[in-house]
């Protein structure tokens, strides 16, 4: 991307800046009350739709009895209040003890996934900050898998992965020596490595084109200053880089987090639709018992709980981030 | 500012690195898509035994490639062309007009964006059947129910997008059209729209690849008939072979023209998307 002309502000502007946003009320706005609104009526029908109306019905599912049978006649569901979550949230109980399992290994796989593909990111984005000869042959390189369909990437992947025809034993085993039989990836405790690793490779150009975009708002002089003041490489990135680069880290951990916790298609494809329990995460966990089971109640019930776990995840990120925000200003 | 040596090299090795790990999954499936079935069925080997291009012809009879190749393609353009109609409307009066609910708008639009798909599965399978059974409107199991699904998906950031590609045209322009006479809908398709082509071709490409890669609706909400690629590929496993060979020449095919379409299109939607990302 060479400096984009018309490319809107990509970190500095925030959408209520009043410099980025000049006042746009016109008498001719008002004197047309109803435009915006009927401008925006498709999208709004259409967001209600298919997003804000099914998730309150979600909401009314969980608290309903809608197992196979009652799903031909879901009028005749009978209301059974919390039930659901009681079942599904009782760690005592199976179906919570599953859940349970599958809500920290989704955990385990969130965490370190949004970190190496952070790392990653950086990395890539800071060593091609300068220009030099096939900087951009490499960035379009770097940028592929995440223009990759998901599953020809993970089919890909999932070839790699097996365990007497794929690259990865071969390398392993027969070339450089290090194993002595071949393991399963795609199987048993490997598959949360597996899973792992083709999560990063699909989500790290991500955070890479974020980063990189970012880095551009830093102006050249203050790396100049820092180099009379005598500051190295790293001390440069310690004092330059990462704090110009703190309002789009901030966006961008918390969109990673929410995109890797919610991951279906990755496990889906991977797995071939049963994840192994090492690798069971959560939206696949709900998917297969939802869809196993026919009880949709359940299933709603999880994926309520889910929503509830997400959105005081996300309050208390944005609640601790703008305070420590503030107290640096 | 000179580069030093140690970050010269430290340059280099990352920069190796990080290419190895790109190109090893890209790379298999360039030389597997023309392998001979033999050769992917025994240990692995770096190189085609003797290179072939059979398996892009298997690949058509192996499974109804074609019929879910047209499926995708439908349903993706479909849903692409809708998703931006809807959005430049809602872009411009986000952009251009001050009205109650603006912001409440934006906020409830993006963060739709976050939740987890699995939440709007279950009650829109149900929702999608019962209408079904009700009223005759088939939306479950057909290309009519993902079109509808699909644009939705890609609504938010593409509004977000547009927004971004709107505010930066100057609002001088608007006003001159307007002294000359232009309606706001004029202004927007004669000087709104054209200043803001990038933009809108970037974001078209973006609805139709959220809908060309879609896994998890097209998994329940198809039949044989109306099956999309996401699901299909995964027809070449059967119970007694797995021809890895035409899944890559498969996957090869359904993913050159997206990664082309990104690739060309590379700055305009890096631009409109770290926009909306990171705004």
């Amino acid at each position: 991307m060479a400096t984009p002309t018309r490319a809107p502000a990509l970190t500095g502007a925030h959408p209520g800046d009043a410099a980025a946003r000049p006042p746009a009320v016109r008498p001719r706005t008002r004197r047309r009350p109803l435009l915006p609104y009927l401008l925006l009526a498709p999208a709004l029908v259409l967001e209600l739709a298919i997003h804000v109306i099914p998730m309150f019905v979600g909401a009314f599912m969980s608290l309903q009895e809608l197992t196979r049978f009652h799903l031909r006649d879901w009028s005749g569901a009978p209301f059974v209040g919390l039930d659901n979550f009681r079942d599904v949230l009782d760690v005592d109980g199976p179906a919570g003890a599953q859940l349970l399992h599958s809500f920290w290994v989704t955990v385990a796989y969130t965490i370190a996934s949004v970190g190496l593909s952070w790392l990653l990111g950086t990395a890539a984005a800071v060593v091609l900050q300068r220009p030099f000869r096939g900087r951009a042959v490499l960035r379009a390189l770097f940028l592929t898998p995440y223009a990759l369909p998901v599953y020809t990437a993970v089919i890909t992947w999932s070839f790699l992965l097996q365990r007497d025809t794929g690259l990865v034993n071969h390398v392993l085993v027969d070339q450089l020596g290090l194993l002595d039989e071949r393991p399963f990836w795609l199987i048993g405790e490997n598959s949360f490595v597996a899973l792992l690793v083709v999560s990063v490779w699909r989500s790290w150009p991500f955070a890479f084109l974020c980063i990189m975009a970012g880095l551009q708002n830093i102006p050249t002089e203050m790396y100049e200053a820092a180099a009379i003041d005598g500051a190295g490489f790293w001390r440069r990135l310690r004092d330059v880089t990462l704090p110009m680069l703190r309002p789009v880290n901030l966006v961008l951990v918390l969109v990673l987090f929410l995109w890797t916790f919610n991951d279906f298609n990755t496990p889906y494809v991977l797995f071939g639709g049963s994840a192994p329990e090492a690798a069971d995460l959560i939206s696949i966990h709900i998917y297969r018992s939802s869809f196993e089971t026919w009880d949709f109640g359940a299933g709603s019930a999880m994926s309520v709980a889910l929503l509830l776990f997400l959105l005081a995840v996300t309050a208390v990120y944005l609640l601790i981030t703008n305070r420590r925000g503030r107290s640096h200003a | 500012m000179r580069e030093t040596t140690g970050e010269r090299w430290g340059r280099r090795v990352v920069l190796t690195l990080l290419a190895l790990f790109v190109l090893t999954p890209l790379y298999v499936m360039v030389t597997s898509a023309a392998k001979p079935l033999q050769d992917v069925q025994d240990s692995f080997t770096w190189w085609p035994s003797r290179p072939t291009a059979q398996a892009f012809v298997d690949m058509w009879s192996t499974v109804p490639l074609g019929r879910y190749l047209v499926n995708s393609l439908l349903v993706s353009s479909v849903a692409a062309v809708f998703s931006v109609t809807v959005a430049i409307f809602a872009a411009f009066a986000v952009s251009r007009y001050r009205f109650r609910g603006r912001g409440l708008f934006s906020v409830t639009v993006l963060s739709t964006q976050m939740f987890p798909g699995i939440l709007f599965l279950l009650p829109l399978f149900l929702i999608y059947v019962n209408i079904g059974t009700a009223t005759g409107i088939e939306l479950y199991a057909s290309r009519t129910g993902l079109i509808v699904t699909y644009l939705t998906f890609s609504l938010p950031f593409s509004i977000w997008m547009l927004v971004g590609y709107f505010d930066s045209i100057p609002r001088g322009l608007d006003e001159a059209a307007q002294v000359d006479g232009a309606g706001p809908l004029r202004t927007l398709f004669q000087v709104v729209l054209p200043a803001a082509v990038p933009g809108v071709v970037a974001v078209t490409v973006y609805a139709f690849m959220t809908a060309w890669g879609e896994v998890l609706f097209a998994s329940v909400m198809t039949d044989e008939s109306s099956r999309t690629l996401a699901v299909g590929l995964q027809g070449y496993s059967t119970q007694f072979n797995v021809y890895w060979n035409q899944i890559m020449a498969a996957s090869l095919v359904v993913s050159v023209p997206v990664v082309a379409g990104f690739l060309v299109l590379q700055r305009y939607f890096v631009a409109g998307l770290t926009a909306g990302a990171v705004k």
